[in-house]
C-alpha cells in the first residue's frame, strides 16, 4: 500500500488529536452505588475554570491527588506556609498568632475553632488577609514564560550565527514577521512601529501559549485556566491602556476631547462618549479574551460530563467526536483570540500615536 | 433568566455570523484572486461580533452565580 502524502497528513492529524481526549478529570464516576457523591458537571467545570492554592492532579478511591503551592499572606508581617497544612479546605492553620481557613479557594482571618460568619448568600465576611499565594495560574503562568523565554532566546541566538535562520528561528521567522508587517506596521505605522513592536510580540506570543496550555489536561503546561481567567485578562487590557493614554499624542487628545470638524453644540456629547470610549476599548478587549477561553473550557468540559451524566460509555460514540471537533474548534480560537488582542492593541496604539497631515477639517 | 438571556444572544452573534460568512462567500464569488483577503478580514469581523456575544455570556454566567445564588 502506498502512504501518500495527503493521508498521511490525515493520519498525523487524528493522532495529535488523541491526546485532547484527556479533558476528563474525573475518573471516581466507576461506581454507580447509591451513597457515592452524585456528579456535578458545573462543579468540575467551575473547579478547571477557577484558580486554586493547589494543583489539583487526580481523584482516586475518594483520596485527592494534588500538588499543594506555597500560600504568601500579608496581616501585619509575611505570612509563608504551603497549602498543604489547610488540608484541602479543613483545617484551620495558626501562623504567628493567626488563624487562617480556606474557604472556596479564599483565605480569611478566623479564630481558633475556624468559624466563619457567613452573610445571607453564604459568603464569609470575616476578615481577608493580603493574599500573594503561588496559586495554580501562577505556577502555570511562570512555566509558559520560561518556554517562551527558551524559545525565543534560542531563536534570537541562532541568529549571531548566520542571517539565514535554522531550527526554531526559521519557525518562528514568519510568525514574528508576520505580527511585524500586517499588525504593527500597517496599524502603527512606520514612524514609530519600533517602539511597540516587543510589547505587542510578547503580547501575541504570551496570549498564544496561555490559551493552548489552557487546553492540555495536566501539568505541566496544562491543567490551568490562565487567560480565562478575568485578572489576567484586565493586566493585559490595561497595559494596552496604559500605552495608548501614554503615549497619546496632542491630536488624540483633542480628538477626544475637541473632536474637530463636528458642529460646536455636538462636542461636548461627544466629548463624554468619546472620554468613556477609552475605558471601554480596553475593557472590551478584556472580556472578549475571557469569555471566548472560558466558554470555549466550559463547553469542552460539559461536552465529557455528557458521558457521566448518562452514566454509560456509550454515550461517548456521540460525545468524544463532538469533543474532537470543539476541540479543534478552540485550536483555531486559542490563535485567533491571540491575533484579535494583538490586532486591536495595534490599532489603538496606533490611533493613539499617529500624526495627522494638518489641514484636515473635513473628517 | 441569565440562561434565557445568554440563549438570546448568541442568536445575535448567530445572525451576524452567518451574515459576515454569507458576504464574504458572494465576494469570493465574485473575485477568487481576492479570497485569502477576504478570508483574513471575515475572521476578524467574526471574532469582534463573537465578542459582543460573549459580554452577553458574561453576564448571563454573573446573573446564574451571584443572582439566583
Amino acid at each position: 500500500m502506498i502512504v501518500n502524502k495527503p493521508i498521511k497528513v490525515v493520519l498525523q492529524i487524528i493522532l495529535m488529536a488523541l491526546p485532547l481526549f484527556g479533558m476528563a478529570i474525573d475518573p471516581s464516576k466507576e461506581g454507580e452505588q447509591e451513597g457515592e457523591k452524585d456528579f456535578n458537571p458545573a462543579e468540575l467545570a467551575m473547579e478547571h475554570v477557577l484558580d486554586a492554592h493547589e494543583w489539583h492532579l487526580a481523584d482516586y478511591n475518594g483520596h485527592s491527588y494534588s500538588i499543594p503551592l506555597p500560600v504568601i499572606l500579608w496581616d501585619n508581617g509575611l505570612k509563608v506556609f504551603m497549602s498543604s497544612e489547610f488540608e484541602h479546605g479543613h483545617e484551620v492553620v495558626e501562623k504567628g498568632g493567626e488563624h487562617y481557613y480556606i474557604h472556596h479557594e479564599k483565605i480569611y482571618k478566623t479564630d481558633a475553632s475556624g468559624t466563619l460568619n457567613m452573610d445571607e448568600e453564604g459568603h464569609p465576611t470575616n476578615e481577608m488577609p493580603l493574599d500573594f499565594s503561588i496559586t495554580k495560574n501562577v505556577v502555570s503562568m511562570l512555566i509558559s514564560v520560561l518556554l517562551l523565554l527558551l524559545i525565543f532566546i534560542a531563536a534570537a541566538r541562532s541568529y549571531k550565527k548566520s542571517q539565514v535562520p535554522k531550527g526554531i528561528a526559521a519557525f518562528m521567522e514568519p510568525i514574528i514577521v508576520f505580527v511585524r508587517d500586517d499588525i504593527a506596521k500597517n496599524n502603527i505605522g512606520e514612524k514609530h512601529y519600533k517602539k511597540f513592536l516587543p510589547y505587542l510580540l510578547t503580547v501575541f506570543f504570551f496570549i498564544w501559549i496561555n490559551n493552548l496550555f489552557g487546553l492540555l489536561p495536566i501539568p505541566p503546561g496544562g491543567g490551568a485556566n490562565v487567560t480565562g481567567n478575568i485578572a489576567v485578562t484586565m493586566v493585559l487590557a490595561v497595559f494596552t491602556f496604559i500605552l495608548t493614554t501614554v503615549y497619546g499624542n496632542k491630536d488624540y487628545w483633542k480628538h477626544i476631547f475637541w473632536m474637530p470638524g463636528v458642529p460646536v453644540a455636538v462636542k461636548p456629547l461627544l466629548a463624554v462618549v468619546e472620554f468613556l470610549g477609552i475605558f471601554t476599548k480596553p475593557f472590551a478587549l478584556m472580556i472578549r479574551l475571557f469569555a471566548n477561553i472560558t466558554a470555549g473550557h466550559i463547553i469542552i468540559l460539559s461536552l465529557i460530563s455528557l458521558i457521566f451524566i448518562f452514566e454509560t460509555e456509550w454515550a461517548s460514540i456521540a460525545a468524544i467526536p463532538f469533543v474532537l471537533f470543539m476541540s479543534c474548534i478552540e485550536l483555531l480560537v486559542a490563535l485567533l483570540q491571540a491575533y484579535i488582542f494583538t490586532l486591536l492593541s495595534a490599532l489603538f496604539i496606533g490611533l493613539a500615536v499617529q500624526e495627522h497631515a494638518h489641514g484636515h477639517e473635513q473628517h | 433568566m441569565g440562561a434565557i438571556g445568554a440563549g438570546l444572544a448568541v442568536i445575535g452573534a448567530g445572525i451576524g455570523i452567518g451574515l459576515i460568512g454569507g458576504r464574504a462567500m458572494e465576494a469570493i464569488a465574485r473575485q477568487p484572486e481576492a479570497t485569502s483577503k477576504i478570508q483574513t478580514n471575515m475572521i476578524i469581523a467574526a471574532a469582534l461580533v463573537e465578542g459582543a456575544a460573549l459580554f452577553a455570556v458574561v453576564v448571563g454566567l454573573i446573573a446564574v452565580n451571584t443572582g439566583a445564588a
